[in-house]
């Protein structure tokens, strides 16, 4: 397994702290319908500093790795767009 | 031709094990979420009234601990990776204590909450419109289901902490820690999620 | 195949039951953790649970055979249509091939000497027991049987006062099994192949298993929220699902098919896995389009879990999300005809022997088409209306369900039998045993069809007297069905105590499981093979 140096984690927390930040002070305003995608972005972000340096999918060469995140993505985005076509066509 | 699989661990097979136990995980609050982007489609109004009930500032400050955890988490398999067995220990001890830390948060946000008559089948919620009661019973199963999970991890990581001592978690092979880890950092990221959702939709 | 050969009679080793571990006695199998002693340890409860189940259904069909109150009331039919199911989905057909044949033959086909995980293996086996056990417990505590239908659908099972608690608990437990197998199946197959076990040299059962143990992975999950949701609902009041709080029932539908949908894929899959192991063998021929299938048995798993809402066209569900799973729904037959017409291409122009495993195979392709096909039917959103709920549907998927994976099982424990036991069962007994099972699956089966056409409701305890005749014939059908397994099964069990013992490779077969002696050693292999051929390359 690749060594990181203790100050990559360490940057990786100030990302996240920034980014927390961001987002408490974002929900302030008012995007109307937007607001829950950039929250969900911001969230999606700081998911990816977890995912990639913390959890170190970054540093993991299998193909595998690589596409378990998108492929669950995608899988639990569609099963919400499906339940979706249902609950907002009524 | 030697063939020694026994003899020898396959630390990916073990990682990619665990990284689909993970994937289970996502499925399982993945359920949860989709019950909570139906509703909030459908009760908007009551759900963004229903959060401004919910304390911010303990919800970012939880959400801080918690990201902090999965630093001093993801420090303490890199001190074992440097062969630094005791600081590892240490930063073991750190992360099992934010944990703690962040349950003790929420224990008093529930406690908070039924004092004020809000929890699920009360009297007093069940006379409010139904989207807020969805809110608080979406609220109190996704952070109870997402509250259990942490305590789940805190008793992992202190088996973890055990066996470091035991010296059967060691430079050469911390695999354990390390499975333990993503475990850990995968709480911290659903919590990522239920944040803004339940606490920043105001 | 493999670089070494085998001997074929005169093996002294020793075999995984002479084996001797740390434990004695029922205790060196319980705590076993290899993988084939896993596997005979689920086949018993496993055989166990489709037996009870059987004689659930012998007691409804003769409920059934005329109207009004034959030998119960209606609450005792509610409980025993609701057990039938819960035990034969989430007990026999949905666990069956992947724990007892995946177990047994995916480690050696793919040439390894156990799956990746042994220990979370054995602890698969104690979680599946623990969840059997609440079930059964369910029957005779609290409110007693339950009486909600496999499906368990809100508001109804939050309501009643039977014991939906225990029950579902134990479908939830049984759940965690499912997802630790599939963990197991899906990594061993990624880390332990052996060298020149490319993944297009893999034996399509592999590929068969491999794309099952993916959805249980990722679909039993949502299954376990939702009975988890039913449980805190019935106990705190939550109200996610309950219309007086402002929840929504469709949405516990939504949530329930979306696993148990993928789950009637996690059913047949296997089973497609089986055929396409037998047919090559008794059609001495390759199979034909190998790719086409191991990518078909993707595809299935793929699109399969995104048709979930066609057990939904009348539950409120939108017309706009009806019209998307109708479309997905006739998207998700096409592998499955790739590999219905990849079979019988296999065949044609082979060599065949009409061995009893072949007989199990091609009855499998005849009945899942069958079944398959008045799947279409009910897929489409005009029939729809008209056979929801009623006996077609119950019809089309005992087709698929009993047709297709019962019979594959039968093929399997018929193509198996001799590498697992290192005994012979009589084959001179299969023919007579398979004709009556024919007769009677289909008499008890096809009457459905047309009952659900004329309008009779499924789990309906009582029905109008013009629809007797077709009733009455369904039940005698169930006679004849269950003389047959009676008949296969005394056979099979006379084989295993009392059988000739059987040759290592018996039906001339490639894949790496017919290389070893039968019954295989502890480790499976004396010396790791390298592969240098196909699966089904008999030269």
């Amino acid at each position: 397994m690749k060594i990181l140096k203790y100050g990559t984690y360490v940057w990786v927390w100030v990302g996240l702290m920034i980014l927390t930040g961001i987002t408490v002070s974002v929900a302030g305003m008012d995007f109307g319908a937007l607001s829950i995608s950039v929250a969900l972005i911001i969230a999606g972000v700081k998911s990816g500093l977890v995912l990639s340096y913390f959890m170190h999918l970054k540093y993991e060469k299998e193909l595998i790795f690589k596409l378990m995140i998108p492929g669950i993505l995608a899988l639990l985005l569609l099963f919400i767009g499906i339940v979706f076509t249902d609950v907002a066509f009524r | 031709m030697a063939d020694n699989m026994e003899k020898h661990k396959d630390v990916t097979g073990s990682k990619i094990g665990m990284w689909l136990f993970l994937l289970s995980e996502i499925l399982l609050f993945g359920g949860l979420f989709i019950l909570y982007s139906a509703y909030r489609y459908k009760f908007p109004t009551d759900f963004h009234l229903a959060a401004g009930e919910l304390d911010r500032v303990l919800g970012t400050f939880n959400t801080l601990i918690l990201l902090t955890s999965s630093l001093t988490m993801a420090l303490s398999i890199s001190s074992m990776q440097k062969g630094k067995p005791r600081s590892s220990s240490l930063l073991l001890i750190a992360t099992i204590f934010l944990g703690f830390l962040f349950i003790g948060n929420k224990y008093f946000e529930w406690a908070a909450k039924m004092e004020h008559g809000v929890y699920p089948n009360s009297p007093r919620l069940l006379g409010r419109p139904g989207g807020e009661v969805l809110f608080f019973g979406l609220y109190y199963a996704m952070t109870g289901l997402h509250g259990l999970h942490v305590l789940a991890g805190i008793i992992l990581l202190a088996v973890m902490w055990i066996l470091i001592r035991k010296e059967r978690i060691h430079r050469a092979d911390f695999m354990l820690l390390e499975n333990s880890g993503l475990y850990w950092h995968l709480v911290d990221i659903i919590w990522i999620f239920l944040f803004p959702l339940f606490y920043l939709i105001t | 195949m493999s670089s070494s050969e085998a001997p074929e009679e005169n093996h002294t080793g020793v075999s995984f039951y002479q084996e001797k571990g740390r434990y004695k006695g029922i205790f060196a199998w319980i705590f076993s953790t290899d993988h084939k002693r896993i596997g005979l340890l689920y086949f018993v409860p496993v055989l166990s649970f489709f037996f009870t189940a059987v004689v659930f259904g012998f007691f409804m069909r003769l409920e059934s055979i005329a109207p009004g109150p034959t030998i119960m009331q209606p609450q005792t039919y509610n409980a025993l249509f609701t057990l039938h199911g819960v035990i034969m989905m989430f007990l026999f057909v949905i666990p069956s091939i992947p724990v007892i044949f995946g177990n047994f033959f995916l480690p050696i086909q793919i040439g390894a000497r156990d799956m990746a995980f042994p220990r979370v293996n054995l602890l698969s086996w104690w979680i599946y027991m623990a969840g059997a056990i609440l079930i059964i417990l369910s029957l005779f505590t609290g409110g007693g049987p339950i009486d909600t239908g496999w499906t368990f659908y809100a508001p109804y099972s939050l309501r009643t006062t039977v014991n939906v608690p225990l029950a579902v608990f134990g479908v939830f437990i049984l759940g965690m099994s499912s997802i630790l197998t599939g963990i197991n199946l899906v990594t061993t197959t990624h880390r332990l192949r052996a060298p020149g076990m490319t993944w297009f040299r893999l034996p399509l059962f592999v590929w068969a298993i491999y794309a099952t143990a993916w959805i249980q992975i990722l679909a039993t999950p949502v299954i376990a929220i939702t009975l988890l949701l039913t449980l805190v609902e019935r106990f705190v009041g939550v109200g996610v699902f309950d219309p007086s709080k402002g929840g929504d029932p469709i949405l516990y539908q939504h949530l329930f098919w979306i696993y148990s949908h993928p789950a009637v894929y996690i059913m047949i899959l296997p089973a497609m896995g089986v055929i396409s192991e037998i047919i090559p063998v008794f059609a001495r021929k390759a199979i034909f389009g190998y790719k086409a299938i191991a990518f078909s048995s993707i595809a299935i798993a793929v699109v399969g879990s995104f048709v979930w809402g066609h057990h939904m066209f009348v539950s409120g569900q939108s017309d706009t999300a009806s019209i998307i799973f109708s479309l997905l729904t006739f998207l998700v037959a096409v592998p499955s005809a790739i590999k219905v017409f990849n079979w019988v291409a296999t065949l044609y122009k082979g060599s065949i022997e009409i061995e009893p495993p072949l007989l199990f195979a091609l009855t499998f392709i005849f009945l899942f088409s069958v079944g398959g096909l008045t799947g279409l039917i009910q897929g489409a959103l005009a029939a729809n209306l008209h056979l929801h709920d009623t006996y077609w549907v119950v019809g089309h998927f005992h087709y698929i369900i009993f047709g297709g994976m019962g019979f594959g099982f039968f093929g399997a424990m018929h193509y198996w039998f001799p590498k697992m036991f290192g005994r012979m069962y009589e084959k001179k007994w299969v023919f007579p045993s398979w004709v009556l099972l024919f007769i009677g699956f289909n008499t008890l089966f096809f009457p459905m069809l047309i009952l659900g056409w004329e309008g009779m409701p499924r789990r309906y305890y009582d029905y109008l007297p013009p629809l007797q005749t077709l009733h009455l014939i369904a039940t005698i059908g169930s006679w004849i069905l269950i003389a047959g397994m009676i008949l296969m099964f005394t056979n099979l069990f006379r084989g295993l105590f009392s059988g000739k013992k059987a040759s290592d490779n018996v039906w001339s077969a490639a894949t790496l499981e017919w290389q070893i002696p039968s019954p295989p050693p502890k480790e499976n292999f004396e010396e790791i093979p390298t592969v240098k051929k196909g699966p089904y390359d008999f030269r």
